[in-house]
């Protein structure tokens, strides 16, 4: 019954159609990516370049050889990581503090992070934009990690809280009475166990660093601090009033790549990490 | 080894006024119904629970405010607590690693203990794919790798099935002798603490009962819990009224040594406790022990035989004052047998039946009488006691 081949079919089906749904505007954009700059202004609707206007590697190439470019890639890739890991150990020993120790307050830091996390991003970027200026963090990548952290840890503390819920109290005090110090039961009994919580808190993170755009945009000025998302939207090319939309593309798909490998990277780590036999089973 | 006063409390006091004293390389067992303390008392040697007061002496040191790292103790838990993301191995050397071990000594005493517990085999596999009985042996394994002062086990067993528990319970004693090492165990099942220990310590509610071998234990019970506790099928417990060298029984009247019942004179109303193994059925008593009891008749309700013994059930009606603290001693175990019967063990060879009006003998040199008020042991022999705590 469970196995049935119309079931098989259906789920093929299904994952198809949703497959279809969520990968056509990338598999667009990797399209646009490879035609030429006249087949745009000419107008060529087909997915598939037309004749003569395939344009192979070139506008990868010509994103590549922006200097505006290259910059922007790093900002992003500097200040997502610096913002991930930052986030990553604050929410590990947050959540551990929360989940194992009794304080005054416990609630109130729960509820606060909680409120943080509902805040609307466009609402504060205002006063940040006036803060950071008065205190010289504007256009530095302190002045972007910050907001990023802030924004992400009450969503990694509260994944990893769970996690650390989920993992019995004898495991501490096992490693207690093994001769281990309350530092040292954590880092190599705690961590490893949560594993899976640190790497889907940091991916989460990472997203959310590399994908924003308002922050991005609003609290740089050069090529100091300007994060890839913020970049592509000042990508005019050589004439301002024809946009180059297929180097555009060029630029969002290599832009694409770092998030790719991450989640693939980090994919591995969280199913690896997936635990059982710690205790009874 | 050590000796212990302490007081536990939050309000409740889960072990009260405790103190044992531990030879060193003795087995000394913890034991008592659920909820007596027994698991808090060991969380407090070992240091994961807080001592309120008294003191915890360990080897002529007081202990009280070490962390458990310092302790030095080796502990094995309930659900084994190992580490799931390092192999058996690792899991091993984890105690060795910490304290800074060479690689060449964790490697030689690593191999040392997994040979001792055969699990040379499985020591690169993750915990994960090991079964009760194997996790088990890693857990101790993680407990003898290091030259701990003693041995601490919290209910090792009870995750385990009933054929694995008794090969296990063997096991954890050959260990134990081989070692030497001090051993406190804690269980609530009396049948390991009967076959392990050489000492048992019966708890109850925080309070010791008493402090014995298995075989005081058994024979010598201070009071009505312990007597009840240990044994299986459990002591019996009748109401019993004494005159002179006579007590009289539900079933009839028997005669006690003149001793006992010099200590028990004008007591009153008693509760008399008889194990189901002091009972016989009478045709199969031969005559020189025949005079050591006495026989009485009485109606067989249900015969369960097993082979080699025949369990005989007979039913009886206690007057209210024995029946309500009867009933407190059941609740107090744990029980919830709601009649009161007289379970007595006769030989496999005897053919009484049920419904049989039988004639049986009992040794009454193995009875004892109880205060009903107090519980305490009146014909208790203090010579071969043990400890029996005396409160106020």
């Amino acid at each position: 019954m469970g196995n049935s081949p119309l079931r098989k079919a259906g789920i093929a089906v299904g994952a198809l159609l949703i497959l279809t749904w969520c990968l056509l505007p990338v598999a667009w954009i990797i399209s646009l990516s490879f035609k030429s700059q006249e087949s745009i202004t000419n107008g060529n609707p087909g997915f598939l370049p037309g004749d003569g206007t395939f344009a192979g590697w070139d506008n990868y190439v010509a994103a590549w050889d922006n200097e505006q470019f290259r910059r922007a890639i790093f900002n992003s890739i500097g200040i997502s990581l610096i913002a991930t890991v930052l986030s990553v150990i604050i929410a590990t020993l947050a959540a551990y503090a929360i989940a194992r120790l009794e304080f005054k307050g416990k609630k109130l830091v729960l509820t606060t992070a909680l409120a943080i996390a509902m805040f609307p991003v466009v609402s504060l970027v205002g006063p940040l934009f006036d803060m950071w200026r008065a205190i010289g963090l504007y256009d530095t990548w302190a002045g972007l990690v910050i907001p990023y952290m802030s924004f992400t840890l009450p969503l990694a503390i509260w994944t990893l809280s769970a996690f650390f819920r989920e993992i019995p109290w004898e495991m501490e005090q096992a490693a207690q009475v093994d001769g281990a110090t309350s530092w040292q039961a954590f880092r190599k009994v705690i961590v490893p166990l949560a594993a899976p919580g640190v790497f889907t808190a940091a991916i989460l993170t990472f997203f959310f660093a590399w994908n924003d755009f308002v922050f991005g945009i609003s609290l740089t000025s050069t090529e100091a601090a300007r994060p890839i998302p913020a970049s592509l939207s000042f990508f005019v090319g050589a004439d301002p009033f024809n946009r180059p939309a297929s180097l555009l593309a060029a630029g969002a798909v290599i832009a694409t790549i770092p998030i790719i490998v991450i989640v693939l990277v980090f994919q591995r780590k969280i199913v690896a990490g997936l635990t059982s036999g710690a205790v009874k089973g | 080894m050590k000796n212990i006063v302490k007081k536990y409390g939050d309000g409740f006091p889960a072990v009260n006024d405790v103190s044992i004293d531990i030879a060193d390389g003795e087995f000394v067992i913890l034991v008592g119904p659920s909820g007596c303390g027994k698991s808090t008392l060991l969380r407090m040697i070992v240091g994961l629970e807080d001592i309120t007061s008294g003191d915890m002496m360990i080897g002529g040191k007081r202990v009280n405010d070490l962390a458990p790292r310092d302790r030095n103790l080796a502990m094995v838990f309930q659900n084994y607590a190992l580490y799931p993301h390092l192999t058996v191995f690792e899991n091993i050397a984890f105690p060795l690693r910490l304290a800074g071990a060479s690689d060449a000594e964790i490697q030689e005493k690593v191999r040392a203990a997994s040979k001792t517990l055969e699990l040379d085999e499985h020591l690169e596999r993750k915990p994960g794919n090991l079964s009760g009985g194997q996790r088990q042996r890693v857990a101790m394994g993680r407990a003898i790798v290091r030259d701990a002062d003693a041995f601490l086990f919290d209910e090792p067993l009870s995750n385990l099935d009933a054929k694995l528990r008794g090969q296990m319970r063997t096991e954890i004693a050959r260990l134990q002798k081989k070692l030497g090492i001090t051993t406190v165990y804690v269980t609530h099942d009396q049948t390991e603490a009967m076959t392990l220990g050489d000492r048992v310590a019966v708890l109850k509610r925080g309070l010791l009962q008493q402090l014995a071998s298995p075989r005081e234990l058994y024979e010598n019970p201070g009071n009505l819990f312990v007597a009840g506790f240990i044994g299986s099928p459990p002591m019996n417990f009748l109401p019993a009224k004494v005159d002179g060298t006579k007590v009289e029984l539900p079933f009839g009247t028997v005669e006690i040594p003149a001793d006992k019942a010099e200590r028990v004179a004008g007591k009153g109303l008693l509760i008399a406790g008889i194990r189901p193994g002091a009972f016989e059925d009478a045709s199969l008593i031969d005559t020189s022990h025949a005079n050591l009891g006495s026989t009485f008749r009485a109606k067989v309700d249900v015969v369960e035989w097993l082979g080699n013994e025949t369990y005989a059930y007979l039913p009886f009606e206690a007057p209210p004052e024995v029946q309500e603290q009867l009933l407190q001693l059941e609740k107090d175990l744990d029980g919830d047998s709601l009649r009161t019967q007289l379970v007595i063990s006769l030989d496999g060879a005897s053919r009484v039946k049920e419904g049989d009006e039988a004639e049986i003998w009992v040794d009454t040199t193995q009875m004892h009488l109880f205060d009903p008020a107090s519980g305490d042991n009146l014909t208790v022999d203090h010579e071969n006691a043990g400890q029996i705590p005396v409160y106020a």
